[in-house]
């Protein structure tokens, strides 16, 4: 029997290689979620306050996103956009698909707060004389986003995971780096048990930091009870 | 040699959705078992298994899936055996719908009011007897609308087995760019296969949700 044997040192000897794609993808997860999710609680605002009639362009834009791949959107943006002369590097596409990717989900999760704000709150707002803007950002938006804040924080962190497929377009980021270093050790099972074990690391302190943020975002009570929303995984 | 986005290459691509979805229902028979064993343990009497069941949620949750699929790839050749890329696929794809599954199941379970656990005990039901007959019953309805929800997730996921070969919607439509040189035309055909797949999926999960919230108000 040919006996397995582990070998982590030709891989910890490249850890240097792992920490540059550690770093990038520590990068590309600060950025595309911050912009995605600015990105989905704008267009949510838009599709509350737009007539009726004008919320389909948003309703498309989410259904398609959510309804296709990660990974496709990432090929049609590095691939396609350059086709038509737009020139992207593959981090800049990682990133337009992020933010892309993620801003739909976004928009889904703050609409679902959005709707589950009661009529009489808004009409209570009003009767303070409050403007119709202030209600909707004092009465509406803030205790929404302190509703589905749960539901973000796993779309956040599923977007940090995510980011792994960016590897695909050339994109140097950790898992990218691990094939790099896959390639000129052969140790493969070690390389992936590695970065496996740091991306589980990460998603953890990820979790964690996203829980405080909450908690100081939106102390106890400013939600008015929560919600739970169906996020996507 | 290029070739041009014809005819040949539009039906090369949509024919290949029946590797994702053969991927798809593999996974999702493999993995619902496991999700299902891993919801039991959850809702568990014995501590040591509902924490192991959550220590296997919270792992699998927070590893990407391209890292399950490279440990499938790799930890199964590792005894010198060579597996076939879809069997690692499988694999990689039941592991992660199996935290999936097994969290919303979990929930379903337990949303289950828990004066039917009492009620049942107190006709001396033995504790399978209680899941058999009164608990799953109540449970699977709550559970379907989210499960079919999560069917959505998981189609798309399967795009990233590519990688490792398996010639499903992604690679088709890798393979076609790299002959063709016509992103548009081909990742579009790609996207508009997984939409046509997902969509109804989507909308039936969103329909069956308000079915149920409608009965639980009315």
């Amino acid at each position: 029997m040919n006996g397995f044997q582990f070998q982590f040192s030709p891989v910890f000897a490249r850890s240097d290689v792992l920490l540059e794609g550690l770093w990038l993808t520590l990068q590309l997860s600060a950025i595309g979620i911050s912009l995605g999710a600015l990105l989905g609680i704008l267009l949510a605002m838009l599709r509350g306050l737009a007539p009726r009639a004008l919320r389909w362009p948003v309703d498309a834009y989410v259904e398609l996103v959510r309804n296709t791949p990660f990974l496709v959107q990432l090929l049609i943006i590095f691939f396609g956009l350059p086709s038509i002369g737009v020139k992207l590097t593959a981090e800049q596409a990682a990133i337009g698909a992020i933010v892309l990717n993620l801003g739909a989900y976004s928009t889904e999760i703050v609409r679902a707060g959005i709707e589950s704000v009661h009529k009489s709150q808004i009409e209570a707002g009003l009767s303070l004389a409050m403007t119709r803007w202030q209600v909707f950002r004092h009465v509406v938006i803030a205790p929404a986003l302190a509703r589905v804040w749960p539901s973000l924080s796993s779309q956040f962190v599923l977007m940090m995971l995510s980011t792994s497929v960016c590897s695909f377009i050339s994109v140097q980021e950790l898992s990218g780096t691990a094939a790099n270093v896959e390639s000129d050790t052969f140790r493969s099972f070690e390389v992936y048990i590695t970065v496996t074990a740091i991306y589980l690391a990460l998603a953890l302190v990820m979790r964690g930091l996203l829980a405080m943020l909450g908690a100081v975002l939106f102390p106890k009570g400013s939600g008015l009870g929560r919600l739970r929303t169906q996020s996507g995984r | 040699m290029i070739r041009t986005f014809s005819e040949s290459e539009f039906l090369f691509i949509v024919a290949s959705a029946r590797w994702t979805l053969l991927l798809t229902l593999l996974s999702l028979l493999l993995g619902g078992l496991l999700g299902f064993i891993v919801a039991l343990a959850r809702t568990s009497q014995l501590a040591p298994l509902r924490m192991l069941a959550a220590g296997w949620i919270g792992m699998i949750q927070g590893i990407p899936v391209l890292m399950l699929l490279f440990l499938s790839y790799y930890g199964l050749s590792m005894g010198g055996v060579d597996m076939p890329p879809i069997v690692a696929a499988s694999v990689s794809m039941a592991i992660y719908a199996s935290a999936y599954l097994g969290e919303i199941w979990r929930g379903s379970i337990q949303s289950v009011a828990w004066q039917q656990w009492e009620a049942s005990a107190a006709l001396a039901m033995s504790r399978a007897q209680q899941y058999r007959y009164v608990i799953l019953p109540q449970a699977v309805r709550i559970a379907v609308a989210p499960t079919v929800g999560f069917i959505v997730q998981l189609v798309k996921n399967t795009s990233i087995v590519s990688i490792i070969g398996v010639v499903e919607l992604a690679r088709a439509g890798n393979l076609v760019n790299n002959a063709t040189f016509a992103p548009f035309k081909v990742f579009g055909t790609v996207a508009a296969t997984y939409f046509i797949i997902c969509w109804p999926i989507s909308l039936l999960a969103r329909r069956l949700e308000g079915r149920l919230n409608a009965r639980r108000s009315g």
